[in-house]
């Protein structure tokens, strides 16, 4: 048990900063602040009415301190948790706990990063590691291709079902128009790119955009008074299974199970109920892990389960709607872009790629090499 | 108290530097630990025994790096025959040809300059 109670918390407001190529010398925290302007601007609160920050950046070391000085914000609670990209789902259940604790009344949650601009190596810096340094991994690409060679030899999954989810997140992102890619992209044009750590070609891998944004958090209660639908916190769950890959137990199987399992416990609802799904596509082989891990196929299954199209705007299941790290945005950690998405799919804001009667949403971040899972399940009002 | 007389990555490149792959053995946990630790992750206990490995193992997964400049360069985790695993490359072999299950054998790369030695692994050509 997490200590968390179904539906007590809901998010009510939600917004992307600027993403893709931002203007030059736009810090993070520009971006973060920009982000929280129009989260809070999308709920109808104002800033002196945010107690609580959530945030983290690969860009700020100590991001909430510097958060607060920005937005001059200085006796509030802070959490800037960091474990990557997951961070985010991360902060959704301390958030949850900080509310139902009265510890704070309006929670922030997030995130900026200027990586394209300032290049990947200036914005995340890779900390020396004696046991893996040496032998020059290209990080993180190189501990997810492990991942991926290891699912191929025991599963026979090819690069051309890795390719799919490339191509699947395409199709969705061409229905997004902030996504920063705009072309078609075919199987044969994911296998034929620039290889950067085998089975990956550069179509395998996630963009390197800059970008930020935010949401707002509130108890349930108080979240039916706010400007749009209030979307539920139905469940979280976490699992740390390593930090760097050489330490993780097994490669084809990820801590998505852990947190999975307890998201949905929590929640009371099981991989059926789901309507709509944002996974942490930071490579192709993320996406068929977690759909395996989470229980939506068995385990070996997730190549063969995203042929044909499965999880592209006209498969059967909806998953990364917004185009994905793989085709709308990736500015080095991503998780707050998934409950982003989950939100504008959960309010049917989203368009030409919304999916029709979307009640529930599982979001799942993935932080590190696989290291750090978070699974966060949002509903609607008729969920509770 | 007095200060503990090497830290762990010490005693390991101090193998290294004598062509030995050292790790760690929890008699308690009966069970290898690597990386080199100062307690052992399953128990909790700092009663840990250094030992050498005889450096046969099995390639458990493998990827070929195409840098922007430069070979490509294989980067493996191999399984060594004593329960652990460590990140290595396997070499005497194109990056490409490495795959999973092969049996390997360690052989130390030397330190060079301000550079650590560090274990690589060859094919062990049929031999077990």
């Amino acid at each position: 048990m997490n200590g968390l109670t179904r539906g007590s918390a809901a998010i009510v407001g939600a917004a992307e900063s600027d993403i893709g190529a931002v203007a030059a010398n736009m810090s993070p925290l520009d971006l973060m602040a920009q982000g929280i302007h129009r989260a809070l601007a999308d709920c109808g609160l104002k800033l002196r009415d945010v107690d609580g920050i959530f945030c983290a950046a690969t860009q700020a070391r100590t991001s909430a301190m510097s958060l607060c000085e920005y937005l001059r914000l200085p006796a509030i609670y802070t959490d800037s948790t960091i474990v990557g990209g997951s961070s985010f789902e991360v902060h959704v259940a301390h958030a949850q706990a900080a509310l139902a604790a009265g510890l704070c009344s309006v929670a922030v949650i997030a995130y900026g990063s200027t990586q394209r601009t300032v290049g990947r190596r200036q914005a995340s810096a890779r900390e020396y590691n004696p046991y893996e340094t040496p032998f020059r991994p290209f990080l993180p690409a190189t501990a997810y291709a492990l991942a991926a060679s290891r699912h191929m030899h025991e599963f026979g999954t090819t690069r051309e079902q890795l390719a799919e989810v490339a191509v699947a997140a395409r199709g969705w992102a061409l229905l997004n128009p902030v996504a920063w890619e705009k072309q078609p992209l075919t199987i044969a044009e994911v296998l034929s790119a620039r290889p950067i750590s085998y089975p990956f070609t550069v179509r395998d891998c996630c963009l390197i955009t800059d970008g930020g944004g935010a949401i707002v958090m509130m108890s349930a209660d108080r979240a039916r008074a706010m400007a749009k639908p209030p979307v539920y916190v139905l469940g979280c769950g976490q699992a740390i299974t390593h930090a760097s890959i050489s330490s993780m137990p097994d490669l084809t199987v990820t801590g998505a199970r852990e947190s999975g399992t307890a998201a949905y416990r929590m929640a009371r609802l099981r991989e059926t109920d789901i309507d709509v799904l944002a996974l942490y596509d930071a490579f192709t082989i993320n996406t068929i892990l977690f759909l395996e891990d989470l229980g939506f196929c068995a385990k070996g299954e997730g190549g063969r389960f995203v042929s044909g199209g499965r999880i592209g705007p006209k498969g059967s299941l909806p998953v990364n709607t917004n185009g994905g790290g793989l085709s709308y945005c990736h500015p080095g950690m991503y998780g707050l872009f998934l409950l982003i998405e989950a939100v504008r799919q959960l309010r049917g804001e989203c368009g030409a790629r919304q999916v029709a009667q979307a009640e529930t949403a599982l979001v799942h971040g993935n932080g590190g090499v696989l290291s750090a899972q978070a699974t966060v399940i949002l509903g609607t009002q008729a969920t509770l | 108290m007095a200060n503990a007389p090497a830290s762990p990555l010490g005693v390991y490149l101090e193998h290294l530097g004598k062509g030995e792959l050292a790790y760690q053995f929890s008699p308690d946990a009966n069970a290898a630990v690597f990386y080199p630790r100062v307690i052992c992750p399953t128990t909790g206990s700092d009663n840990l025994q250094w030992r050498v490995s005889k450096g046969l193992g099995t390639v458990y997964a493998t990827t070929v790096v195409t840098p922007q400049k430069g070979d490509p360069y294989n980067v493996a985790l191999i399984d060594l025959d004593e329960g652990f695993r460590l990140m290595s490359r396997v070499e005497d072999i194109a990056p490409l040809d490495v795959c999973i299950g092969m049996r390997v054998k360690f052989r130390v790369h030397a330190a060079d300059g301000d550079d650590p030695p560090y274990p690589v692994f060859t094919p062990t050509d049929g031999t077990p």
